[in-house]
């Protein structure tokens, strides 16, 4: 609280400044691409992709990639959206994948199918369907996957005499356990501060929360698949065998670092988390398939990942695309890649780079970290997005915030998910079958 | 001299009409390009809307359209933007009072004739509103987090329950507290100053007719002190209808508070995290005239004790 009327309007006038730029539509159609040497903007929030750039930049001066680093995630969504209204966005950007839908839908990203008819087959087709949105299009070059598999404290595992979970029930058993024998542990958090988190475990269990039908979206947020975990978290945290607090804050740190949480089921990219935010922790941890619904199943869903756009404004798109191919699948550029930033490349030849045979350093026991990731990886399940998934991740949080705090069961908030998806789709004018 | 003065009287007189003009002209267009052009065009952009055809995945499957009174309906029709309404009114009923009652008594004590380590007491009543918003949020974050909170560490040594100011019910409190915290000390320094303007002769004469330092307080301060009191109390409840820092950046903290807990909290998430900016521009179109409406209909309220005698 600030009482300062000047501060405000100030404030208020910034406000409507960048809602005014948000909306000033601009930006022409350049169809023909100028020849000699151009220069490509590109947005990453990517840690040390500087250097893959650098790379590219040294080897091809007469296309020259100058970088921006960016906010991650959702805020890149936004900024991008305003850019190309505005009539400037980059040449290139990182997008995830569930983003990709509301890019195109607002026009963002350009369609480089031409560009990229060789690029396909150097990619596992789970992540290949993501970019295309099962259309005849191709909207990104897949860069990173986030393969879910579990993380668990392997000495305290060993000291309170806990098995590894092999399937949800196992794995509920365990949470009980701890609660038992620890009352100051938990196994691990439901966090309904992370949708991307808690899509990752629907697709698992056979998830589909939107599809294409001819020119008709389909929309089952609450699905059978997604109300079964849903319900099966919703129970654990009610009865308190879990915690129902958020993860990334201050207190989650502090759990992972001190064993208070022992267990968190994550993405291939959780050792660089967990070494950030838990350095005490080096070396106890261990990473296992994520636990499955049926015994003997072996299934996974992605959390996060990544991958390159070209922009519908941008006048270079040849080059861009080129770029954007080499990047991701060119082996120096991967294992730039792999090595500065720690990314879990998309494409099927740079999973087995030679870089990828060390265990991460801050899993220096688990030698065979990477062989097992790819397996996991191999095995996780195809996924279509759609064009308001930002939407469905503010219900998503707000609905299971409300049902943690409230008690209320979990399918409930799924469907207030659904409904607050459809809704907004059907207000702009989207085709959907309920 | 006569000629001099002619000459200059000349000058005035042959002056180009559009001088005064030029004078106004950066006033004019700075307040015309960053205040009546935004607001002119917040107002356009909540009359139009966005309408997809099919799948709104091809080009151009995307244009704006007309929308006329359909995104005010929805804003004064939704459900959520009432309840943050109502919570920043009854979150506006608790702070106010206790933040400006602080401010009241700091200010009363400050300028007490007897007053020692004042200076001192000044600059720490009002070193917190020194400390940005999100700082101060995160701040007193740490320290309601139970895990990283050293008063539940102290209590649980204590033995006695730990509480947590994060949960559902305490959480408003919470917010509260961080407000109070932050606006105490720019109320006390505002009044305070007032106070010092009021001419010592009037508190000798009441000392003199033996009124206690109380009386003097409550009859003679506080009602001199009515303006400046007014005058903050307007500004505080402008800050409290946009009370948005706070409970944004305790959000990430804890399950209690919802992206629309505030009224600006929804317009926010409407217009940079849904991507919808039309009805982030009709909802705060509608917060805006309520902000005027409550405000005006403040000082109008009490203008008339207030400044009653003044203006007759």
């Amino acid at each position: 609280m600030r009482p300062s009327i000047g501060k405000s309007l100030a404030a208020a006038a910034l406000a409507t400044t960048l809602l005014a730029t948000a909306a000033c539509s601009g930006g022409g159609d350049t169809e023909e691409e100028p020849t000699g040497p151009v220069e490509l903007s590109f947005w990453s929030w990517a840690p040390g992709i500087e250097k893959t750039v650098d790379l590219w930049n040294s080897q091809n001066p007469e296309i020259k990639v100058v970088l921006s680093k960016q906010a991650g995630g959702a805020d890149i969504v936004t900024k991008l959206l305003t850019a190309a209204k505005a009539g400037n966005p980059p040449d290139l950007a990182q997008v995830e994948y569930q983003s990709l839908p509301t890019l195109v839908s607002n026009d963002v990203l350009a369609d480089i199918a031409e560009q990229t008819k060789d690029v396909k087959d150097k990619f596992p087709a789970g992540a290949w369907q993501q970019v295309t949105l099962g259309t005849e299009a191709v909207y990104a070059i897949p860069q990173d996957s986030g393969p879910m598999m579990l993380y668990y404290r392997e000495d305290i595992f060993k000291e309170m005499g806990l098995t590894v979970p092999k399937t949800w029930d196992e794995f509920a058993a365990t949470a009980r356990t701890v609660r038992q024998k620890d009352s100051a542990k938990y196994l691990t958090t439901f966090s309904a501060a992370d949708p991307g988190w808690f899509a990752g475990l629907a697709q698992q269990a056979g998830a589909s929360w939107w599809g294409i039908d001819g020119e008709t979206w389909k929309v089952s947020v609450n699905d059978a698949a997604t109300k079964k975990v849903a319900d099966y978290w919703g129970g654990l945290v009610t009865e308190g065998a879990i915690s129902g607090n958020p993860m990334y804050t201050p207190e989650w740190n502090k759990s992972l670092n001190d064993g208070t949480i022992i267990a968190w089921p994550s993405a291939v990219w959780g050792p660089g988390v967990l070494e950030g935010n838990a350095p005490d922790t080096k070396g106890k941890w261990a990473m296992a398939p994520l636990p499955q619904w049926s015994a003997g199943e072996n299934k996974t869903g992605n959390w996060g990942g990544s991958t390159t756009g070209v922009t519908a404004a941008s006048k270079h798109k040849t080059a861009a695309v080129k770029f954007a191919t080499w990047m991701n699948t060119d082996t120096a550029a991967t294992d730039s890649l792999i090595t500065s930033g720690a990314i879990y490349p998309a494409a099927s030849a740079a999973q087995a780079s030679q870089h990828l045979q060390a265990p991460p350093a801050f899993f220096p026991q688990q030698a065979d970290f990477y062989t097992s990731a790819k397996t996991i990886a191999d095995s996780a399940a195809g996924f279509t997005w759609g064009p308001n998934t930002n939407v469905t991740y503010d219900t998503y949080k707000d609905a299971f915030a409300k049902a943690i705090t409230d008690k209320t069961p979990f399918s409930a908030a799924l469907d207030v998910m659904q409904s607050a998806t459809v809704a907004d789709m059907q207000k702009n004018g989207f085709t959907v079958a309920g | 001299m006569s000629a001099t003065a002619t000459t200059g009287r000349k000058r005035k007189g042959t002056a180009p009409r559009g001088v005064p003009y030029l004078f106004l002209a950066p006033a004019i267009i700075l307040f015309t390009l960053f205040l009546l052009l935004p607001i002119g065009y917040a107002i356009y952009l909540s009359f139009r809307q966005i309408k997809v055809s099919g799948l709104g995945l091809g080009k151009g499957s995307r244009t704006e359209i007309w929308a006329g009174l359909d995104n005010y309906a929805s804003a004064l029709g939704d459900p959520e933007l009432l309840g943050s309404a109502l919570r920043v009114l009854a979150y506006g009923l608790v702070l106010l009072p206790i933040m400006l009652g602080l401010a009241l008594l700091f200010a009363l004590l400050l300028d007490a004739p007897r007053v020692r380590f004042g200076r001192f007491a000044k600059l720490a009543i009002f070193l917190p509103y020194a400390v940005p918003g999100v700082i101060a949020s995160m701040l007193w974050g740490f320290l309601y987090l139970p895990a990283v909170s050293p008063f539940n560490d102290v209590i649980g040594a204590l033995g006695l329950p730990e509480p947590n100011m994060l949960g559902g019910g305490s959480v408003f409190f919470a917010i509260v507290n961080i407000a109070v915290w932050g606006g105490v000390g720019f109320n006390m320094i505002v009044l305070f100053t007032s106070l010092r303007a009021v001419p010592g002769e009037i508190y000798e004469s009441a000392s003199i007719d033996g009124a206690s330092d109380l009386q003097i307080a409550l009859r003679i301060k506080i009602p001199l002190l009515m303006p400046s009191l007014i005058m903050t109390t307007v500004f505080s409840l402008i800050a409290t209808l946009q009370v948005f820092t706070e409970p944004l950046t305790i959000r990430s903290l804890t399950n209690s508070i919802s992206s629309t807990w505030t009224p600006l909290m929804k317009v926010y998430r409407d217009a940079f995290s849904q991507n919808d900016i039309y009805s982030a521009a009709a909802s705060s179109v509608v917060i805006a005239v309520v902000t005027l409406v409550l405000s005006f209909g403040f000082l109008r309220l009490v203008s008339r004790q207030a400044f009653g005698g003044e203006n007759r």
